[in-house]
């Protein structure tokens, strides 16, 4: 399989056409992935274009003679970091999305300003500087034409003390994180005989009922109906909004104030 | 195919990254185009790794890629903090630096 | 010309440092000694006068037994810097020996007088200090070796005589008088000093031995500016035109800082600069003629005020502007007039310094009364007192052979042989300031002693104490020797020769202008006698002529002052401040408002909107990549 991950060594164009095509066909899903990334409304279809193109992105290490670091893309950014970003966005709304309308005044224009300009000058210096053809050597810099040892040898002698720092950056970000998401208790923690006795108190003894209970809907943000058809706030978690219970499936922008014309659909 | 049509690829998804970073509210989409970015950074130091014939690019590829990881889950357990503060996800909320 | 040739300080005079010694350490101890001092302060006050008294004729016997009369004692190093180095160092020759037997010697005798005179006054001891302090600044001013040391001096005499004129602080007159003197000085240091500071460019030293030896090359025009601004100075020291107003209200002090400061040596000490810058002076005609032209106007101006003055220390002291005048316009002439000017000095002294004394001795008798229309028929009550007031008088008119035929008729002659024509008109105005001179006298003498008893009630004139007497006496036999003493034979003029130079041969003493000098007194005397002694004085000022009111408003020389220079002074200030609050003010604040303001618009940016600094920083970011693109390109 090295020999398709791996980069031939002649010319310009060094790729056979199979290589050519694959890129050309990702290029396109993944600016267009991107795109779609700044555009939707809700976060998690945010999350799921990004996963698009990391994935995209993989492939393309992959084309170019970097297998170790498309799996790692894969295995830590797309399945672990993004999983990450899914966890909270559970927790924080899954369905918080923005609204159309831009609050601050020319953003937008400023911002497609911005980008024009940056993109072009971007261009313009790449285009201007002194980009050769891929080299012939990069196979032979492998170690035993293996990628993986070849990066293992360059990480822990050229490079080892950005590895080192780096390590020590993970663990505090580690540390950060957990004292950052840590509450405090101000009260000592409940026993369980102090929580058998406060549920005694409530009088309610019987466990929340559990949510979605209609046929129709099995979302965790649907309350239970009650025999008597009204719904139950009990039986939805207290993170999640609780949705009406008579709603159509599936919500299409529940939000959306009335359609306002002057703001185009960017 | 040079390696300059991945570099290209690259400033094309860093600029939209960027774009994205000014126009939407939601603070943990604001994250994902930052991690977009990066994700472009990444392609083009692989790019130039495959131009110069070394591995360097990779290896810088690979730190990259283990600081953002570090940086995403400060950033998200800030966001946590924040929102179990303030009950709002949009960063527009957060202007308490106005004049 | 002379050039001034120093040897070190040998024998006694290396302690010449006593002299300033004794009296700066009375005046420390009196001054900081406070109120517990008050019972023996005065006797320390007067010790310490005697003492520097006693070692100046100590060292004036030294001196004279000695070939080298120009000693120079190095006391330390002051300002030891590369360029400008100077030296505190005294110098002891002819000419300061002469000032300090006088400062000390009638210093002595008028602080023994001030002993009686300010008994009654709780502040005694402060006065000691006060004219301790005096007196060792003035001695510094004439034992300096070099220009800057005695401007030391000469400052110090000026606070000194700020001190004493306010010295009843309860007075405000006292207060405005004393802040007049020192303003008026004031302009003149600004003269010594600007020419201290030309010597200095011009020749790289202040020392008299370094100017005195390098004028000479410099040039007549350099000569001639040193000579105008050391003129200046003198006369804002010595009360000359047009520094002349504040020596009438000075009289605000007690009789013996008038006796000591404002007639026998503080005045003097403008004169003392003159001639010993007499090097300076030969090389430039025209200051010389300044000088006299100065002396000659001032001698006028001062007669003519004495003559319409009631207040008797007023006349007293338009008396000493003109007596001053004479010395100066004899510091004019060149070596003709020196010796004769220093000679006139040291008379002054003493029978000035006695009129003064004579006056306190009336003013005491008479509870302080100093208008001459509340006196009259003294003398039979007060006989010392008019006795040595008649000597002093005698002296003064020039009546031989009494002090001043002897002194001032030599300058007067000296007058017609220098200058030319000038000096054939300055001599002519003498002559009839010598007349004015015994007019205004003589009208002193008949409206105080003799006459009508004009006074208050309740007003018991009495002869003075001892103590108030006897210096009055050594100083009345001093106005009658010393003019005999110093000029016949020509003594002094032998001993200041190395340091003034000679005077071309001289005439002797009843040369035409000296005998006609004689007859203008003696018509003064007749016409004084006319007026005021065979007429009764009137209790009351008449309106007077034009002349008259002028002379009473002191020939209008403070309405002159005040319009030329306090009025224009004034409106500057005031026009400065308005400028100050418009120009200055409103620009700073217009400033303030400018940056508030566009602070104030620029803090807009802080939207408070992460979204908003993130759009600039992408926009630095295109900024920076499109700046490297530039570069490198």
């Amino acid at each position: 399989m090295s020999h398709i991950l791996a980069a031939t060594p002649s010319g310009t164009n060094t790729d056979s056409i199979a290589v050519e095509t694959v890129f050309w066909i990702l290029a396109f899903i993944s600016v267009g992935a991107a795109l779609a990334m700044i555009l939707v409304r809700r976060a998690v279809h945010c999350a799921i274009m990004l996963a698009v193109v990391m994935l995209c992105l993989a492939t393309m290490y992959a084309m170019q003679g970097a297998p170790f670091l498309a799996f790692v893309q894969i295995i830590v950014y797309t399945g672990a970091v993004l999983m990450l970003f899914l966890f909270v966005v559970m927790l924080i709304g899954i369905s918080s999305s923005d609204s159309v309308v831009e609050t601050i005044k020319g953003q937008r224009a400023a911002a497609g300003l911005a980008a024009i300009g940056l993109f072009l000058i971007l261009i313009l210096s790449i285009g201007h500087a002194a980009i050769g053809p891929a080299a012939r050597t990069t196979a032979a810099n492998n170690v035993d034409n293996i990628n993986l040892t070849g990066l293992a040898r360059l990480i822990f002698t050229t490079y080892v003390f950005p590895f080192e720092v780096t390590g020590a950056l993970l663990i505090t970000a580690a540390v950060g994180a957990m004292v950052l998401a840590h509450r405090e208790r101000t009260a000592p923690k409940p026993t369980q005989r102090d929580l058998a006795a406060r549920r005694l108190v409530s009088g309610q003894l019987a466990p929340d009922p559990a949510p979605g209970v209609y046929a129709l809907h099995d979302a965790a943000d649907r309350p239970a109906l009650l025999p008597d058809g009204s719904t139950s706030e009990l039986s939805v978690s207290q993170t999640l909004a609780p949705r009406d219970p008579n709603e159509e499936t599936p919500p299409v922008r529940p939000e959306l104030p009335a359609p306002a014309v002057t703001e185009a659909e960017s | 195919m040079s390696p300059i049509h991945y570099v290209a690829l690259s400033v094309i998804l860093f600029v939209i990254g960027g774009v994205g970073v000014l126009v939407r509210r939601n603070a943990i989409v604001v994250f994902m185009c930052i991690e977009l970015m990066l994700n472009a950074c990444n392609l083009a130091f692989v790019a130039f790794a495959r131009m110069h014939g070394n591995l360097d690019g990779q290896v810088i590829a690979f730190f990259v890629m283990v600081v953002a990881a570090a940086e995403v889950v400060v950033g998200l357990a800030i966001l946590m903090a924040i929102f179990r503060a303030r009950r709002s996800a949009s960063v527009d909320d957060a202007n308490l630096l106005k004049y | 010309m002379t050039t001034l040739h120093t040897v070190a300080a040998t024998g006694a005079l290396k302690l010449s440092w006593l002299l300033l010694a004794f009296p700066l350490f009375g005046a420390v101890v009196l001054l900081l000694g406070g109120r517990r001092s008050n019972r023996w302060g005065h006797l320390l006050g007067v010790a310490m006068p005697v003492a520097a008294f006693v070692y100046g004729l100590i060292a004036f016997f030294t001196l004279l037994g000695t070939s080298h009369r120009s000693q120079d004692l190095h006391l330390y190093s002051w300002i030891p810097v590369a360029g400008f180095q100077v030296n505190m160092n005294l110098l002891v020759d002819q000419l300061s020996i002469c000032f300090v037997l006088l400062i000390t010697g009638v210093g002595s005798l008028i602080i023994i007088y001030s002993v009686g005179y300010m008994s009654h006054d709780p502040e005694r001891r402060r006065f000691f200090g006060y004219m301790n302090l005096f007196l060792a600044a003035m001695l510094l001013l004439v034992l300096g070796d070099n220009y800057l040391v005695l401007y030391a001096g000469w400052e110090g005499v000026g606070l000194a005589s700020y001190l004493l004129i306010g010295f009843w602080q309860d007075r405000n007159s006292a207060a405005v008088a004393a802040k007049k003197a020192f303003i008026a000085n004031r302009v003149g240091d600004a003269g010594l000093s600007v020419a201290i500071m030309l010597m200095f460019t011009e020749f790289g030293t202040v020392s008299f031995t370094g100017v005195f030896g390098t004028v000479g090359s410099a040039g007549s025009g350099v000569a001639t500016a040193l000579g105008l601004l050391l003129l200046l100075g003198a006369c804002g020291k010595s009360a000359q035109v047009p520094l002349q107003s504040w020596l009438l209200d000075a009289m605000e002090g007690p009789t013996p800082v008038s006796a000591l400061i404002h007639a026998a040596t503080m005045v003097t000490a403008g004169v003392y600069l003159l001639v010993r810058s007499n090097p300076i002076l030969a090389l430039s005609p025209d200051a010389r003629l300044a000088v006299a032209l100065v002396g000659t106007v001032t001698l006028l101006f001062g007669g003519i005020i004495a003559c319409a003055k009631d207040d008797i220390k007023k006349s007293l002291a338009g008396s000493t502007m003109s007596q001053i005048g004479y010395m100066t316009l004899g510091a004019g002439l060149g070596p003709a007039g020196y010796v004769f000017s220093i000679a006139l000095l040291l008379a002054h002294g003493f029978f000035k310094a006695g009129l003064f004394l004579g006056a306190g001795s009336v003013m005491h008798g008479m509870n302080d009364e100093v208008n001459m229309r509340r006196f009259g028929g003294l003398a039979r009550v007060m006989p010392i007192t008019s006795v040595t007031f008649g000597l002093a008088y005698l002296a003064i008119i020039g009546i031989p052979p009494f002090s001043g035929f002897f002194t001032k008729d030599p300058i007067i002659d000296a007058d017609f042989t220098e200058h030319g024509t000038a000096g054939n008109v300055l001599g002519t105005l003498a002559l009839i300031g010598a007349g004015i001179t015994a007019f205004y006298m003589t009208r002193m003498m008949f409206m105080t002693w003799y006459g009508r008893r004009r006074w208050e009630a309740g007003a018991h004139p009495h002869e003075s104490p001892p103590v108030m007497t006897w210096p009055m006496i050594v100083l009345a036999i001093g106005s009658v020797g010393a003019g005999a003493f110093l000029i016949v034979n020509d003594r002094l003029q032998d001993f200041l020769a190395p340091v003034v130079g000679v005077p071309p041969e001289s005439h002797g003493f009843f040369t035409a202008p000296g005998l006609v000098a004689l007859a203008f007194a003696l018509a003064g005397v007749a016409l004084g006698w006319a007026m005021y002694g065979r007429t009764p004085v009137p209790s009351e000022a008449s309106r007077g002529s034009l002349l008259t009111v002028a002379a009473r408003k002191d020939l209008y020389g403070d309405a002159f002052n005040e319009s030329v220079l306090m009025r224009p002074g004034q409106w500057l200030t005031r026009l400065s401040v308005y400028f100050d609050n418009r120009g200055v003010d409103g620009l700073v604040n217009t400033l303030a408002a400018a940056v508030g303001g566009t602070s104030g618009r620029v803090r807009r940016l802080q939207t408070g909107f992460v979204r908003s600094y993130a759009l600039f920083m992408f926009f630095g970011a295109a900024l920076l990549v499109f700046g490297l693109l530039v570069v490198r390109l």
